[in-house]
């Protein structure tokens, strides 16, 4: 403002010394914005070249063969039983069990709550469950893990066969953490929406649910869906609090409520263990490479929904 | 002042960029300076440390530095502990980041060529011991039961004259070296991960699971026991210091501090301060380890015990 | 009347779902605060931790939480206030911007795991900084940022176009109407939306475990020289946070009272994190009066 104020004291600059102001002004913010961009682009291809480079050592240097690593079933880093064998499909398959399970309970919840917020009672509804929603997103993840091993666990083992411990508390556990992604996603889209689409519903005579589930659900679909997508990204790449409460055998369990493991526990528990440089720390190195490339895979799925949804 | 405001973000930003390059430039003039004064004894030691390593040994370490630190002569040395598992400590000591490893394992179990030029300062002993759900009605397991337990053979407590109840085995990740201080001189041999088996590293977890969980088995360092597990005797011997001192207990580790080729002066002024007989018999004690000094047997890093 | 009766099932059951989020919430936070409430105190909010002995506390940690949290804020917000104005006002639409958007939501996506292993790996081991704040603030920067960037961009993409076109008539500079005319007017949405994002920080332990350490030096309070190994704002020493400590005390905690003080420590940190919550909306309001008050005034 005072730069302003200031201009009419000085004598009119000349219209090219003016311009001249302008283009440096212009220069100033232009280099400042693509200085920060640039940054940003530099951050992450460092972290895929670093992850990369040590990822990859596993199956360059180490001669660990890819399709033993991701397809074998047992995971024996230390060679307890002989050679040492790498195969992180378990891990796999515990990361993506959980994040689906999770991602399946979470999201009717969270659409309920979308629901709720825009289209069953607007006004206050939004007022209760807009701070709910993001306080649910501000607990810690350690805080969330150890009221998964102090209530969740108990409380499996009490109700179903097996020690609580495994893929299902993982996923209770998770399905919290990621109902906030799902619902302020939804909140959005359903918020969006134009006016005239929900009250031509009403006029033809059709009831609030009949709107619901036959017009507004299926115009926000890709939307919500992208939630979810993004929901499970964030399941999958989480870490300390499934550790705590999924058991970390390196096995695919025979049920929901046996002993599992996920990408991430397995990199929390042994990383801090092995020395850098080796095979076993290297294949741990993979398994973050791994995750890298699904965190990849969810945003390209993502931006295929959206795609569908601009048309 | 609209326009003002990102300049002045600029400025904090430069500001903080300058402070990165004077800060790492301080603590290399701090080597430096505690390089020199390695000449002179007569002179006051100064100097950072950081030791890096074991979880296991940290809480020592760190009561330990901040006694040492609150010492008149030491008062100019800085000793910064941080945990992050035995692998990161070796990592960090070999590679030159960290002035001490911290390790629960000989070096040479860990890495290859590196280990050559680690010193090994053996600190502490830890002792181990097989512990229970209370409630399974067992407190004595001989090797062989406990080979048969961690290998699946046995599932069931009732097969071992206790309770009619499923084993739940309670394991640590097989890089980890309570685990493999525990296969390798309570079992003698090295055990698959089970199916269904449940592992964490921390040993805070693994007390709440053990207690927790009806029929749980697992193992725990002598400092996190008390009453909420039980600890079983091995082979009819009870996992006391007195035992693992006299040699009868055998399943116990030494801790280590590892630091590359011999310490400089302020670092060996800490490791011989947590050496000295006011720490063994004070701190080490208080924290549950046992002091090496007190140790009657020796052994080496394959496990060859000697008087 | 069919369809009348399904749509009441279908409205309670939408409710009854709502509700039970509610109440899922009020149970954490219940089960959170009833625990670890009695614990807190005075002494145990401002003194220092004990390794073997019941009674301590969290001070440093809770420092060191909020320390963090400045420094963060410090490298995020110059940098995130800057792209997310490229995204707004600069960048053209085509490859190049498509590009740059993905980089944002493959950053803002990436396991927080992996970013403290890079963090390790390059900013602890190879640039040499250590298990420092200034390593820990740098990882927690890479979490930001992309959020920091989406708030920015939003922010400015929703100020009438009328007020870009009255600074255009005015012939002021392109970089002038930003800072002078879009950017007050996008600062309260701005603010909240950061405001939110910090509390995040509070939050994360997995990446800081490997980089801003496990440990806190010996602090001495009247030091506030920032390069002196003992001072708390000395950027380049270890710093455990209120989450981290946490983690290291379910994990290997011996003190006696390990389990209360874990329960305090939740309690103080969810608390801030509503706190945060609170400033954020009490802010942004206040800040979107202050600037629509001084548009009238102007």
């Amino acid at each position: 403002m005072k730069a302003i104020d200031e201009r009419p004291v000085q004598a009119q600059p000349a219209p090219a010394k003016r311009l001249k102001k302008h283009h440096a002004e212009d220069l100033v913010g232009r280099s400042y914005t693509s200085i920060c961009v640039a940054l940003l682009i530099v951050i992450i291809i460092s972290i895929v070249y670093f992850v990369a480079s040590k990822g990859l050592a596993t199956f360059i240097r180490d001669g660990v063969s890819l399709g033993d690593f991701l397809f074998g079933t047992t995971w024996d880093p230390e060679g307890n039983q002989g050679e040492p064998v790498f195969g992180v499909l378990p891990f796999i398959f515990g990361s993506f069990a959980t994040s689906l399970l999770a991602a399946l309970i979470a999201s009717p919840l969270s659409i309920c709550a979308s629901l709720f917020m825009t289209e069953i009672v607007p006004g206050w509804g939004k007022k209760l469950l807009q701070p709910v929603i993001e306080l649910l997103a501000g607990i810690p993840s350690v805080v969330y893990g150890f009221i998964g091993l102090t209530v969740v666990v108990p409380f499996l083992r009490d109700v179903f066969p097996g020690q609580g411990i495994g893929i299902a508390a993982g996923a209770l556990v998770l399905s919290v953490m990621i109902l906030p992604t799902i619902t302020s996603v939804a909140v959005d889209a359903l918020s969006s929406l134009p006016r005239g689409l929900k009250e031509s519903s009403f006029a033809l005579g059709a009831t609030r649910w009949q709107t619901i589930s036959r017009v507004i659900l299926p115009t926000v679909l890709p939307s919500i869906l992208t939630g979810i997508v993004l929901g499970m990204a964030r399941a999958f790449g989480e870490a300390l609090a499934v550790q705590m409460v999924i058991g970390n055998a390196p096995h695919i369990p025979r049920s929901l409520f046996e002993s599992a493991s996920t990408l991430t526990s397995v990199i929390t528990l042994d990383m801090g263990n092995t020395v850098m440089g080796t095979v076993h720390s290297n294949a741990l190195w993979s398994m973050a490479l791994a995750l890298m490339f699904m965190t990849f895979i969810f945003v390209v799925i993502v931006r295929l929904l959206e795609r569908r949804h601009r048309i | 002042m609209k326009l003002k405001k990102p300049l002045l973000m600029i400025c904090t930003l430069a500001l903080v960029v300058m402070l990165a390059a004077c800060g790492s430039k301080g603590t290399e003039g701090d080597s430096n300076a505690s390089g020199t004064t390695t000449d002179n004894k007569a002179a006051e030691l100064s100097g950072s440390i950081l030791a890096v390593g074991s979880t296991a040994l940290q809480p020592l370490v760190e009561q330990a530095a901040q006694k040492f630190m609150a010492e008149s002569q030491y008062s100019k040395i800085q000793v910064q502990v941080q945990g992050g598992g035995s692998g990161t400590g070796l990592t960090q000591v070999s590679g030159g980041q960290a002035d001490i490893g911290n390790s629960d394992v000989f070096a040479e179990e860990k890495l290859k060529d590196e280990a050559k030029d680690l010193v090994d300062h053996q600190v502490a002993v830890v002792a181990m011991a097989a512990v229970t759900n209370p409630d399974v009605g067992v407190d004595n397991l001989t090797k062989q039961q406990l080979v048969d337990i961690f290998t699946g053979k046995v599932t069931n407590w009732k097969e071992l004259g206790g309770k009619d109840e499923a084993i739940v085995i309670v394991n640590r990740p097989s890089s980890s070296g309570t685990r493999k201080t525990f296969e390798k001189y309570a079992l003698g041999t090295k055990t698959e991960d089970l199916k269904g088996s449940i592992q964490e590293d921390s040993s805070g977890t693994v007390k709440k699971i053990i207690s927790e969980s009806p029929g749980a088995i697992g193992y725990l360092a002598l400092s996190y026991l008390d009453d909420k597990v039980k600890a079983v005797k091995y082979e009819g011997v009870e996992a006391t210091v007195e035992n693992v001192t006299s040699g009868k207990y055998p399943v116990w580790a030494y801790e280590h501090m590892y630091t590359k080729g011999e310490p400089k002066a302020h670092v060996k002024a800490f490791l011989d301060y947590i050496a000295s007989d006011a720490v063994q018999n004070g701190d080490v004690v208080e924290l549950g380890y046992i002091p090496v000094s007190k140790m009657e047997v020796k052994r080496d890093a394959d496990g060859n015990i000697s008087k | 009347m069919k369809a009348k009766l399904t749509d009441k099932i279908a409205t309670f059951f939408i409710v009854a779902f709502a509700l039970l989020i509610v109440a899922v919430l009020a149970g954490l936070i219940g089960f959170i605060l009833v625990r670890g409430l009695n614990h807190i105190s005075w002494s145990f909010l401002t003194s220092a931790p004990q390794t073997i002995r019941a009674g301590g506390g969290i001070g440093p940690q809770l420092f060191n939480s909020l320390f963090l949290l400045v420094l963060t804020l410090i490298i995020t917000i110059p940098l995130g206030l800057g792209a997310g104005i490229y995204m707004a006002e600069y960048a053209k639409p085509g490859k190049i911007t498509g590009a740059i958007r993905l980089v944002v939501e493959v950053l803002s996506s990436f396991p927080s795991i992996v970013v403290g292993l890079f963090g390790l790996l390059l900013i602890v081991n190879t640039f040499g900084f250590g298990f420092s704040l200034f390593s820990g603030a740098l990882v927690l920067t890479i979490f930001n940022l992309p959020l920091m960037v989406r708030i920015t961009e939003q922010a400015f993409r929703s100020v009438p176009k009328e007020q870009k076109e009255a600074g255009l008539a005015l012939g002021l500079s392109k970089w002038k109407i930003i800072s002078s005319v879009l950017f007050p007017v996008a600062l309260p949405s701005i603010v909240t939306g950061t405001v939110l994002a910090a509390g995040r920080v509070f939050g994360e332990a997995a990446a800081l475990l490997f980089t801003a350490g496990m440990s806190t030096p010996r602090l001495d309070f009247t030091n506030w020289n920032p390069l002196s190994p003992t001072s708390p704002i000395n950027p380049f020493r270890p710093a455990e946070t209120l989450a981290v400590h946490i983690w290291k005390i379910n994990s290997e905690g011996i003190a006696p009272d390990a389990a209360q003080i874990a329960a305090g420590a939740s309690a103080v940190l969810v608390i801030l994190v509503l706190v945060f919550n609170l400033l954020a909306r009490w802010l942004g309001g206040v800040l979107y009066k202050a600037m629509t008050a001084s548009k009238r005034m102007g």
